[in-house]
């Protein structure tokens, strides 16, 4: 094995990245939604998308919803560094437990008249999206469901005169009665 | 309005810091007083159940807690000021959590109405101490206090021990409230470490260990940070399976280094007989160790036929580096007592005499030997009389890091848990003489040595004048090599023997300095005065500098290079210059 000198050793791994829904019930307190993205920027994981919101005012509960990508090691790892943090309540791998739901929302500014116009307007009705503001040259839609229907729906209205996107990130839960 | 003022509960901020100090047996604390935190030091100074020490530098008050911590199996504590004082802890609080020490840090900050403004002194130490401790806390209200610093002394004691900072604003330390005792409802409910392995998991790793052909035992700081008993347990359990054992670094003394299984530790500088046992055996125990890379070697060659069983109480170290095939989550004592109990119970000791056969070979090799010189001192031979001249004494051993270092764990015998002191993980030069301070003022009547190299030890050797002051008679023991030898090693072996800065031209007068410090100054020059030097040294009651010189250009052998797996490791009759380059071929230059 060659390698540059070096204290470390220095190895390629090969194992394929998954993409992985983590749910995460952490304490609401001051600095927890910092520990959990320092833990992902100080050990080197990917975060494609988080959201977070109180869920549970009460009892001061929120919910961390995180998509990420690694190896099976590295989102085995991902999932017991979360789970010893103090705050944190429970990790659940969405992804593995194989029938979550997970939705998200879009909001898409189009701007455009004429032929564009009519068709962005229809495109939007073929795919459930809302209109939510609208002027004679633009129209705002809200979209709501999984990721790639989202990516689909604004990859059609590029051509159409696409100004911008705000997105919220992924929101997951699982079916049938039981709660996490 | 209800009179308040008979309520021994109600008192300031400050007060209730020390009240906690004391309600959870804290003796001793390390500390260095400023602005933010002058409130406290008030109380401090009206008490006596508490002993503060102070140090001369932060970072020293840090490395001292930990060396007190790790010697005595309780938390250490540190006092330190906002600003400056909060950020020359971090070196510590690294420290400490690599090595799974616990520390309670308690940081001053500036008044809460002044947090985020840049005032003087402030420093956002939750946010610089967040990814350098288990767990930390900004107390905002004299209300939280008295349950933050409860559950900080839980959290950093309990499961894997840690480092924990609780930052308390001057306003809190002055406000007056309500303090209560220690009580359960302190702790999150979401903190609850695991102790009980599972019993399923544990009668596989039974099964599993009754049929190997070739076992062995790897133990790290886990089984000395679960307790005296962990390490009767292991030892037990050597006895009853007759299994070959090693030890990480950290792990040094669970098991006694003259007990008749022991291979001697493993890994990068470790024996060829551990590290061949562990890359040729069937079947892992691995107990309270972390499979770091100091350890592993190349991972993809790591142990390729064997079946592994893993017990540590942080699930995060499973399946990090090494996937194996048991793990059991769970302190070190409880599941090798469960373990042991089992294994008595419902296995017979397995024939394993073919295997005992191969380690004589590989022990054979003697791969600590070295060459004996009269005229030069070598460090291998120093620590192998200090180790002689030291032997049956009350001994506590630090270090700082490098070759030292190295040397100490391969040549120092330890024969019991917290008895070694050194900075594993994070590898922190200028460790070993606070640490020393810290064990010294824990164990007052014991002989206390930290084992040093010349570059190391002046990274803190201003703690000289803290050992003075508390008169803790330390010996501080250099191996004086002129140069950061790991440093210079290094260099030799893959940079083409270009020594750039590893070689300190004005090193300072070992023997004056010690002087003017007011502590004792020795200084050996020839193997022949060793012996006398050594004796001198243990036989005088106050802190003693030693500058033993040694030869500067010695390596530290054996030696796993890079990239290469633990059957693949180089030997000290071994390396000569050809082999030393071949060893190392692939790096961008040769020796």
């Amino acid at each position: 094995m060659n390698q540059p000198a070096s204290a470390y050793f220095l190895e390629e791994r090969h194992d394929p990245n998954e993409t992985h829904t983590l749910s995460v019930l952490v304490q609401n307190e001051p600095g927890v939604l910092a520990r959990v993205i320092g833990l992902f920027s100080g050990r080197g994981y990917n975060i494609d998308s988080l959201t977070v919101s109180e869920t549970e005012s009460q009892k001061h509960l929120s919910r961390i919803t995180i998509v990420t990508t690694g190896t099976p090691m590295v989102i085995q790892q991902i999932k017991h560094q979360l789970d010893r943090m103090i705050p944190v309540y429970r990790v659940v791998d969405m992804t593995l437990t194989g029938q979550a739901l997970e939705r998200e929302l879009a909001m898409v500014k189009v701007r455009g008249t004429g032929d564009n116009r009519v068709e962005a307007l229809r495109l939007a009705d073929a795919f459930r999206a809302r209109v939510i503001d609208a002027t004679t040259e633009s129209f705002v839609f809200e979209i709501t469901g999984n990721s790639s229907k989202i990516n689909q729906f604004i990859d059609l209205m590029r051509p159409l005169g696409l100004v911008e996107v705000s997105r919220t990130g992924v929101a997951a839960i699982t079916r049938g009665p039981e709660g996490m | 309005m209800t009179d308040k003022s008979h309520d021994p509960n109600q008192m300031t901020g400050a007060a209730m810091i020390v009240r906690a100090l004391i309600d959870h047996g804290v003796e001793h604390l390390f500390g260095y007083p400023g602005g933010a935190v002058l409130p406290i030091y008030d109380e401090i100074f009206q008490q006596s159940e508490v002993e503060h020490i102070l140090v001369r530098h932060e970072q020293g008050a840090g490395h001292a807690a930990e060396g007190y911590a790790r010697s005595t199996g309780k938390p250490g504590v540190v006092l330190v000021t906002s600003g400056p004082g909060a950020t020359n802890m971090v070196t510590p609080l690294t420290d400490a959590l690599m090595d799974s020490i616990p520390l309670v840090c308690i940081t001053g900050q500036v008044p809460t109405h002044l947090i985020g403004n840049d005032a003087f002194q402030e420093c956002d130490t939750v946010g610089i101490t967040r990814p350098c401790t288990k767990h930390n806390w900004l107390v905002r209200s004299v209300d939280d206090l008295a349950k933050v610093l409860h559950e900080a002394f839980y959290v950093a004691t309990t499961g894997r021990p840690g480092p924990v900072v609780v930052d308390v604003p001057k306003d809190v330390q002055f406000a007056t409230g309500t303090y209560h005792p220690p009580n359960k409802s302190d702790v999150h409910v979401s903190y609850t470490p695991r102790v009980k392995g599972d019993e399923n998991q544990i009668r596989k790793a039974v099964a599993m260990l009754a049929h190997a052909k070739r076992p062995v035992i790897y133990t790290g700081g886990g089984v000395i940070n679960s307790g005296p008993e962990a390490s009767t347990l292991l030892r037990k359990l050597v006895e009853a399976t007759g299994f070959p054992i090693t030890s990480t670094l950290m792990g040094l003394g669970a098991y006694p280094a003259s007990g008749p299984n022991w291979l001697g530790m493993l890994g990068m500088h470790g024996t060829y007989e551990a590290n061949m046992a562990m890359h040729d055996c069937d079947v892992m125990l691995c107990v309270g160790a972390r499979f770091d890379d100091r350890i592993t070697g190349r991972t993809d060659a790591f142990s390729p036929g064997s079946k592994k069983i893993h017990i540590d109480i942080d699930p995060s170290s499973i399946n990090k580096n090494i996937r194996v095939d048991i793990p059991i989550i769970g302190d070190a004592g409880n599941v090798l007592g469960d373990l042991l109990h089992m294994f008595t119970a419902e296995a017979r000791k397995p024939d394993i005499k073919p295997w005992w056969q191969q380690i004589a070979q590989w022990r054979a090799r003697n791969s600590l030997s070295y060459r004996k010189n009269n005229d030069i001192i070598l460090p291998q031979y120093a620590i192998q009389r200090l180790f002689e001249l030291t032997r049956g004494k009350d001994t506590y051993i630090t270090t700082e890091v490098g070759q030292h270092q190295m040397w100490a764990a391969q040549f120092y015998g330890f024969e019991e848990p917290h008895r070694w002191m050194t900075s594993g993980g994070l590898g922190t030069m200028g460790y070993g003489l606070p640490a020393a301070v810290g064990v010294q003022v824990a164990h007052p009547d014991s002989l206390v040595i930290d084992i040093a190299g010349d570059a190391s030890v002046q990274m803190t050797i201003q703690e000289m004048s803290t050992a003075v002051q508390y008169e803790l008679p330390i010996k501080i023991f250099i191996l004086n090599n002129q140069y950061m030898g790991m440093v210079r090693q290094w260099q030799q072996l893959l940079h083409g023997n270009r020594l750039s800065h590893s070689y300190t031209e004005a090193l300072p007068d070992f023997v004056k300095l010690a002087e003017a410090y007011g502590c004792v100054g020795l200084q050996a020059l020839k193997p022949a005065d060793l012996d006398g030097a050594i004796k001198e040294m243990i036989s005088i009651k106050r802190p003693v500098l030693f500058d033993c010189r040694v030869a500067a250009l010695e390596n530290c052998f054996p030696m796993i290079p890079s990239g290469k797996a633990h059957n693949e490791m180089l030997l000290p009759e071994e390396a000569t210059d050809a082999a030393t380059a071949s060893a190392f071929a692939g790096g961008k230059a040769l020796v």
